[in-house]
């Protein structure tokens, strides 16, 4: 019965998704996001960040579908970078470095990037059927919720995010409450009272998202590069015919494509694991597996086929979280959850149905524009190429611009232009002691949804603390949280000991961590 | 105990981290902070507060706790770069504000550019020109900035 009606709904969606107007906003996203993914050192939460002022005048149908376009059409972009001038210009796609480049190296980069394409296409096509399939489902249990389980869950998205993220578990913590106590900035809802402005009329209002964003992805990486990135252009030409594979390496890649995607599904419905991480679990796994696992690291499509997959499926399966229950999965999810609310719209059970063309807009479009993209890449992907060699020089100076004006007209504010600048400062001085930045974001945006749902809680249940363990949704997210801790404790003091005896090397090549690193 | 140079700089971070949590905890507490079933204001911040200091408490102690890698010579400081940049935002948003769009719009891209070694003055000049053709083509005729293209004063 759900399945039909679901099938409806998508079909439903696909009526607007391709009306004209949505489908040209969708390809503008998909465009442009790809091409800034191309671009070195920028990144979908930098791509999103820098548009999301374009959208506040228009409809939140084409809208969304747009920043979504922009999400997965950067993450295309990414792995053309990693593959064909072994640049991570997006720290997802640093794995897809050690086997792709060596690809290039060798004259496949062509096929490298066909079977990326490929692999993207099956693992998003995977991830938007399980969308579609267990959103309903999952709206069924969140009617259910009360400030109590919100505050649980969120309470677990924020302790996933912190400490599943690549790097210190506990800098994840302490970037974490940084980001919720920027999110308490301004005037209190209860109350009135105006907190943490520091005697800036301007900021009792919030700090503006996009300003919190763009400091902290673009200027302060920005700050850390200058002079230190360098780029050996390489002369690669790659032609269309380069980049069907063949038979082989299409039956080499498909059980690769099909793991990676299964593990970014279980990592895109865990609230809080960053891209990341998936990738380099998709990427550790093959290896494992893998009868030679010697050719990895020199070359081996299954290295390819297997985190792209992954990192696409688990950008689908991320929108579950964020759009049914409102907590976003990692910090390109919270920014899109801004641009929602931006919007008037609040993510959460009651949004699939009041929204209803918004959310299976969104889903058909995710088909629509996956196919945009294909078709987009394969004319275009000379372009691309030239674009990956625009220097830094260039390139940073003229993403000042853009930023600083973005930033301006999204209020019509300079006060906010200082923000960029006060949180690329900042930024770069937290991520020279090594705290990933990404989670700041995350605790920002859901920093007021934390505290309201805290305080009503509590009132309710007249400050008893152990409600949260007393309703059972609740007691299963709070026993989640727990376990994640007790987990965390037990595997760092594992390391610990093992580092005493003796061994050092991890399990994987280190790999540069930049800013959107999660 | 171990020499200055030889910590950490987790240290330092977490020393960072403890402040931090301790100014925002006092700061907290200067709103009214309430009791459990009826919060004030002040009582998230100061619980963020104090888990900030926690943290980065726990955070420097590892930190001292771990000898670091001394092989990985960190690069340089950058300065001149690190400066303009920074020079550069302010200039945008002190010329938006009195002389107008174009001029903000050149200063932001020649400082900035200045920035890096390996422009000279004449390529940051190109570019910035360049820049500000896309900014009157794009921002002020097509997507219709709020900023004048010149002005003088307020």
């Amino acid at each position: 019965m759900i399945i039909l009606q679901s099938l409806q709904d998508l079909w439903y969606g696909f009526s607007v998704a391709l009306t004209p107007h949505n489908l040209m906003w969708s390809f503008f996203g998909v465009l442009v996001g790809n091409l800034i993914g191309v671009l070195p050192g920028m990144g979908a939460l930098s791509a999103i960040a820098m548009l999301l002022p374009l959208t506040y005048t228009m409809h939140p149908v084409p809208a969304i579908l747009m920043l979504a376009g922009i999400f997965y059409g950067s993450q295309y972009g990414g792995a053309i970078g990693a593959i064909l001038l072994n640049l991570p210009s997006h720290p997802p796609h640093a794995v897809t470095c050690l086997d792709g480049y060596p690809m290039t190296r060798a004259g496949k980069g062509g096929t490298a990037l066909g079977i990326t394409m490929i692999a993207s296409f099956f693992a998003a096509s995977f991830g938007i059927i399980v969308m579609i399939f267990a959103s309903p489902l999952l709206v069924q249990i969140a009617f259910k919720f009360g400030p109590t389980e919100i505050f649980s869950i969120m309470l677990l998205g924020l302790l996933a995010g912190s400490t599943m993220a690549r790097g210190s578990p506990l800098k994840g913590i302490a970037m974490t409450t940084f980001g919720l106590v920027l999110g308490v900035v301004g005037t209190d809802v209860n109350s009135g009272v105006a907190r943490f402005t520091l005697g800036f009329p301007e900021l009792t209002d919030r700090l503006e998202l996009v300003a919190l964003a763009m400091g902290l992805f673009g200027v302060a990486d920005f700050l850390k590069s200058v002079n230190r990135m360098h780029f050996i252009g390489t002369e690669t030409k790659v032609r269309l015919r380069d980049m069907r594979p063949t038979k082989a390496e299409l039956k080499q890649s498909f059980m690769p494509m099909v793991r990676g995607t299964l593990v970014g599904t279980i990592f895109g419905a865990m609230p809080g694991t960053g891209p990341t991480i998936t990738t380099f679990i998709a990427y550790a796994l093959e290896r494992k597996i893998a009868k030679n696992p010697e050719r990895f690291g020199k070359g081996a499509l299954e290295g390819v086929a297997a985190p792209e997959a992954s990192s696409h499926s688990k950008t689908q399966v991320d929108f579950i979280p964020t759009m049914s229950l409102g907590i976003p999965g990692d910090a390109v999810m919270a920014l899109l959850l801004g641009a929602l609310l931006i919007q008037g719209i609040q993510p959460g059970p009651q949004l699939i149905s009041q929204h209803a063309d918004l959310f299976w807009g969104l889903i058909a479009s995710f088909w629509v524009g996956n196919i945009l993209l294909v078709i987009l890449n394969v004319p275009m992907i000379g372009i691309w190429v030239k674009l990956l060699q625009v220097p830094y020089k260039y390139l940073f100076p003229s993403a000042l611009f853009f930023i600083a004006v973005g930033v301006y007209s999204t209020n019509n504010s300079l006060f906010e232009v200082g923000e960029v600048l006060v949180f690329g400062v900042v930024g770069a001085v937290l991520m020279y002691f090594d705290f990933p930045v990404a989670t700041i974001l995350l605790g920002y945006v859901l920093g007021p949804l934390v505290e309201e749902n805290f305080r009503r809680a509590l009132l309710l249940s007249r400050g008893d603390l152990l409600v949260f363990f007393e309703r059972p949704i609740s007691a299963t997210f709070m026993i989640a949280c727990i376990l994640l801790i007790g987990g965390q404790l037990f595997f760092a003091l594992r390391a610990h000991l093992k580092h005493r005896r003796a061994g050092l090397l991890g399990p994987l090549p280190a790999v540069h961590e930049t800013a959107t690193d999660q | 105990m171990k020499r200055f140079k030889d910590l950490h700089k987790d240290v330092w971070g977490g020393a960072m981290m403890s402040v931090l949590g301790i100014v925002v905890a006092v700061q907290g507490a200067t709103y009214s902070i309430g009791t459990l079933s009826r919060m004030g204001p002040g009582y998230f911040p100061v619980a963020l507060g104090v888990i900030l200091f926690l943290s980065g408490v726990a955070i420097g102690i590892k930190g001292y706790l771990t000898t670091p890698e001394s092989h990985e010579k960190p690069p340089p400081p950058e300065w001149k770069a690190w400066f303009l940049i920074s020079l550069s935002v302010i200039a945008f948003v002190v010329l938006a504000e009195y002389l107008g769009l174009v001029p903000a719009t050149f200063a932001v891209v020649f400082i900035s550019a200045l920035g890096d070694r390996d422009n000279t003055w004449k390529k940051a000049l190109l570019l910035s020109l360049a820049i500000v053709v896309v900014a009157v083509v794009v921002f002020w005729w097509a997507l219709q900035i709020q900023l004048p293209l010149f002005r003088w004063g307020r």
